[in-house]
C-alpha cells in the first residue's frame, strides 16, 4: 500500500503527514522515538484504513512551534488537526508518549473518535513502579532496552547514524523532554479524568517492557475499567515493531468490527 | 589583578576503585559511599582551609554548588558562605554561584545572597550558574526550560536588590504579587554579580550586555579554550560598543606550587589525577541532558568525545594548562606568559582538588601565596609598558 507524503499547516505550523491506504481514518501518533519512514505495520492497516501518520511539532521534518511547552499543547493542537482534516469517526491509534497524548485529546474532546488503541502508553504514574530513564541510558542502553529480541537492538544499533539522523534525534529528544522529562513522562492530573474517554478502549502492552513496565497496564484497567487489555508475551515496548502481525491483527479485529 | 582562593570541597576520602567502577560519582553513586564521620572532618577542614586563605592575603575566598556529588559537598554554598561571613573580617566571599534554574523561588536567593551582604559589611560576590546538567537529572527541573529561568530568576533577584519594594513580578515560571527583599542588599546597588561558565557564546552575549557587564569566569579548561573566550568575551564587548575592563574577565585553575618542578609533579600526580578521572567524570548523556545547551554546542562536544571523555595525565593537564604546577619560579612565568595572552582581571587558584590532602594542601597555599600570589597580583593591563 503506498503511502503519500505532504507538509500541512495547523495554528501556523508545518506538520509532516504521511497517509495511505483506504478505509475509515486511522491516526497513528508516533512514540518518543517519532516516525521518521513507513513501518510493516503501517502498511499492514493500509489494507484496511485510511492511514495518517504525522510527525508530531518538534519532530523529524515538521516546524518546531514556539507554543510547544507542553502535552496539553500538543493535545489541543492534533484535536485542530482532526478538525482542519475534517475527520471524523476517527481510531486514534498512539505508541507510549502517543498513547498518552491519545488520552489527553479523548479527555478533552472524543466527538471526532471512534475508538482509541493505547500501545504501551505513557500519561500516568503507578506508585512504586519506575519507568526506564530514557534520558540518561546511552544510545545501546536504551535500544537494549526498547526490545525483547536482542537481534532487534542489534540491527538499530547497527543502523549508521549520518548527520541528518543525528540532527533528527538530537530534535525529537530535545521535544521529549520538553514534554516529558518532568512530571517523567506523565501529567499528574490526568488519571481524574479518564472516565471522559467514552469510546471502546483497547491497551496493548509488551510483557516485557522495560521502559514501561507491564504493571503500568494493570494500572490503566484500574482507572479504566471497560478497556480491553491484551499483553503480548516475549515483546518489548514496541509491539508494532516488535510483534507487527500480532500487533495488526489485534488493532484490526478491535477497529475493523464496523 | 584579585587572586581568590576557590574551594569544591570534594568528598577526598572517596573510594576511587568504587567511583571509577560505577563510572561516575554524580547523580546516583549509593551516598552509602558518604561517611559523615569523614564528611564532619573535611567540612572542617575545608573551611579553616578558606578562612586561612584571608590570613594569607588573598583577596577573596569563594565556594560554590552541586548536589548529590562526591565532586563537591557543598549543595548548599550559602550554609558554608554564612559560616565564612562570620570568621573572616577583610576577604570578599564569593558564591560561584548559586544556581538558579535548580531553585524553587529565586526571591530566596536574593535573600539569602543580601543576608551574607549585609552580615558581612558588603564583602559577598555573587554569582549565578545555571547548574551542570547532572543537576536536571537529580532534580527533575526540566533541562529545556533552563536557560528560561535562568534570565528569568536573574531578572527577579536584581530587580527584589534594586526597586524599591513591594512591588509585582509576572513571569512565565516565578509570580510574586509582593517582591519586598528585607533585607536589601549592603552594597550600592547591589552586590557584583560573576558568571562562571564552562564557554558558551550566549552566556557570553548575555553577560557582556552594556546593561549588565558581568564577570565572566572561565573554569577548569584548556589554556587556549580559555584564552578563546575570554578573547569571545571582549570582542563581544567591543561589538556593544565599549572597551572591557580586565575585571570583567576571570580564570579559575587549579594550582600546585612545590619547592622544586619534580616535586611538584610527584606530589600532586594522584589527586590531581584523580580530580580529573574519577571525580569530573560523567557520561555525555549525564553532562548534556536535552536542551541543557544548543544542539549545535551538543554535537561538538559528541564529537570531540574521546578528548573530554578519556582519561588525562598530569603531565598532558600541565602541557593543555588545565592545572598550573611545578617550582614558585615556574608557576610565575607561567602566570605571567598566560595573563599577557588572556589578561584576566580575576585569577581563581584552586589549590585543593580531588584527594588533595590537609598538610599538602596548607603547604601548596602558603607557598603560592607567599612566593607566586605577589607577582600575579601586580599583573595590570596600565602596567604594561606599551
Amino acid at each position: 500500500m503506498a503511502f503519500g507524503q505532504r507538509f500541512i499547516d495547523v495554528d501556523g505550523c508545518k506538520l509532516n503527514l504521511r497517509r495511505g491506504g483506504s478505509g475509515e481514518p486511522l491516526l497513528y501518533l508516533h512514540e518518543a522515538g517519532g516516525a521518521p519512514a513507513v513501518l510493516p505495520f503501517m502498511e499492514k492497516l493500509a489494507e484496511r484504513f485510511d492511514v495518517l501518520v504525522p510527525e508530531h511539532p518538534g519532530f523529524g521534518a515538521s516546524d518546531e512551534p514556539g507554543w510547544l511547552e507542553n502535552m496539553h499543547d500538543l493535545a489541543y493542537f492534533y484535536l485542530d488537526v482532526l478538525e482542519s482534516l475534517e475527520l471524523r469517526g476517527v481510531h486514534l491509534v498512539g505508541s507510549s508518549l502517543g498513547g498518552w497524548l491519545a488520552l489527553e485529546m479523548a479527555v478533552r474532546d472524543a466527538s471526532r473518535l471512534k475508538s482509541l488503541v493505547l500501545v504501551g502508553p505513557a500519561g500516568i504514574s503507578v506508585p512504586g513502579v519506575s519507568p526506564g530513564d530514557v534520558f540518561l541510558w546511552s544510545p545501546e542502553e536504551l535500544a537494549r532496552n526498547l526490545f525483547f529480541d536482542p537481534a532487534l537492538a542489534e540491527k538499530m544499533l547497527a543502523q549508521p547514524v549520518t548527520p541528518e539522523l543525528l540532527d533528527v534525534s538530537l530534535k525529537n529528544r530535545h521535544t521529549v523532554a520538553r514534554l516529558g522529562w518532568e512530571p517523567r513522562m506523565h501529567d499528574p492530573f490526568l488519571h481524574k479524568w479518564l472516565h471522559r474517554v467514552n469510546v471502546p478502549v483497547k491497551i496493548i502492552w509488551g510483557e516485557a517492557d522495560k521502559i514501561l513496565p507491564v504493571a503500568y497496564a494493570r494500572e490503566f484497567k484500574r482507572l479504566m475499567p471497560g478497556a480491553e487489555i491484551d499483553i503480548i508475551p516475549r515483546c518489548g515496548h514496541l509491539p508494532q515493531a516488535e510483534r507487527p502481525e500480532e500487533f495488526c491483527d489485534i488493532v484490526m479485529r478491535f477497529a475493523g468490527k464496523g | 589583578m584579585q587572586v581568590v582562593l576557590f574551594h569544591l570541597m570534594p568528598y577526598a576520602d572517596l573510594d576511587l576503585e568504587a567511583g571509577r567502577e560505577h563510572g561516575t560519582v554524580w547523580v546516583n553513586l549509593p551516598n552509602s559511599n558518604f561517611d559523615p564521620v569523614k564528611g564532619h572532618r573535611l567540612y572542617n577542614r575545608y573551611l579553616d582551609e578558606l578562612e586561612h586563605g584571608e590570613e594569607l592575603g588573598f583577596d577573596a575566598i569563594a565556594v560554590n554548588e552541586h548536589h548529590q556529588t562526591a565532586y563537591g559537598l557543598m549543595p548548599s554554598p550559602i550554609v558554608t558562605a554564612s559560616a565564612l561571613a562570620r570568621r573572616t573580617k577583610r576577604a570578599k566571599i564569593a558564591i560561584l554561584g548559586s544556581a538558579l534554574p535548580l531553585r524553587e523561588h529565586p526571591l530566596m536567593v536574593a535573600e539569602e545572597h543580601a543576608m551574607i551582604d549585609v552580615i558581612s559589611g558588603g564583602r559577598l560576590i555573587s554569582g549565578f550558574v545555571r547548574g551542570i546538567g547532572a543537576e536536571y537529572h537529580t532534580f527533575g527541573v526540566n533541562p529545556t526550560f533552563s536557560h528560561d529561568r535562568f534570565h528569568e530568576a536573574h531578572d527577579l533577584i536584581v530587580r527584589a536588590w534594586t526597586e524599591p519594594g513591594p512591588f509585582a513580578f509576572q513571569g512565565r515560571h516565578y509570580n510574586v504579587q509582593y517582591v519586598n527583599l528585607w533585607p536589601r542588599p549592603y552594597q550600592k546597588p547591589h552586590p557584583p554579580i560573576w558568571i562562571p561558565s564552562q564557554g558558551s557564546k550566549e552566556t557570553i552575549d548575555w553577560a557582556a550586555h552594556p546593561d549588565r557587564r558581568y564577570t565572566y569566569l572561565q573554569t577548569f579548561s584548556p589554556a587556549n579554550v580559555v584564552q578563546r573566550y575570554l578573547k569571545m568575551y571582549r570582542d563581544t564587548c567591543t561589538g556593544f560598543g565599549y572597551e572591557a575592563e580586565d575585571r570583567q574577565l576571570g580564570w579559575a585553575v587549579p594550582v600546585y606550587v612545590a619547592a622544586t618542578d619534580e616535586a611538584a609533579r610527584a606530589e600532586a600526580k594522584p589527586h590531581f589525577e584523580a580530580f580529573r578521572n574519577v571525580f569530573l567524570r560523567m557520561p555525555v548523556e549525564m553532562l548534556l541532558p536535552p536542551g541543557y545547551t544548543s544542539r549545535e554546542s551538543l554535537k561538538n562536544v559528541m564529537k570531540a568525545k574521546a578528548a573530554i571523555f578519556g582519561d588525562i595525565t598530569l603531565e598532558k593537564s600541565i602541557e593543555l594548562g588545565l592545572i598550573v604546577c611545578g617550582s614558585p619560579a615556574t608557576a610565575r612565568k607561567a602566570f605571567e606568559a598566560y595573563w599577557k595572552d588572556m589578561r584576566f582581571g580575576n585569577l581563581l587558584v584552586l589549590c585543593q582538588f580531588g584527594t588533595l590532602p590537609a598538610d599538602l594542601t596548607r603547604r601548596n597555599m602558603e607557598l603560592f601565596a607567599r612566593e607566586v600570589m605577589p607577582a600575579v597580583k601586580k599583573l595590570a593591563s596600565n602596567a604594561v609598558p606599551a
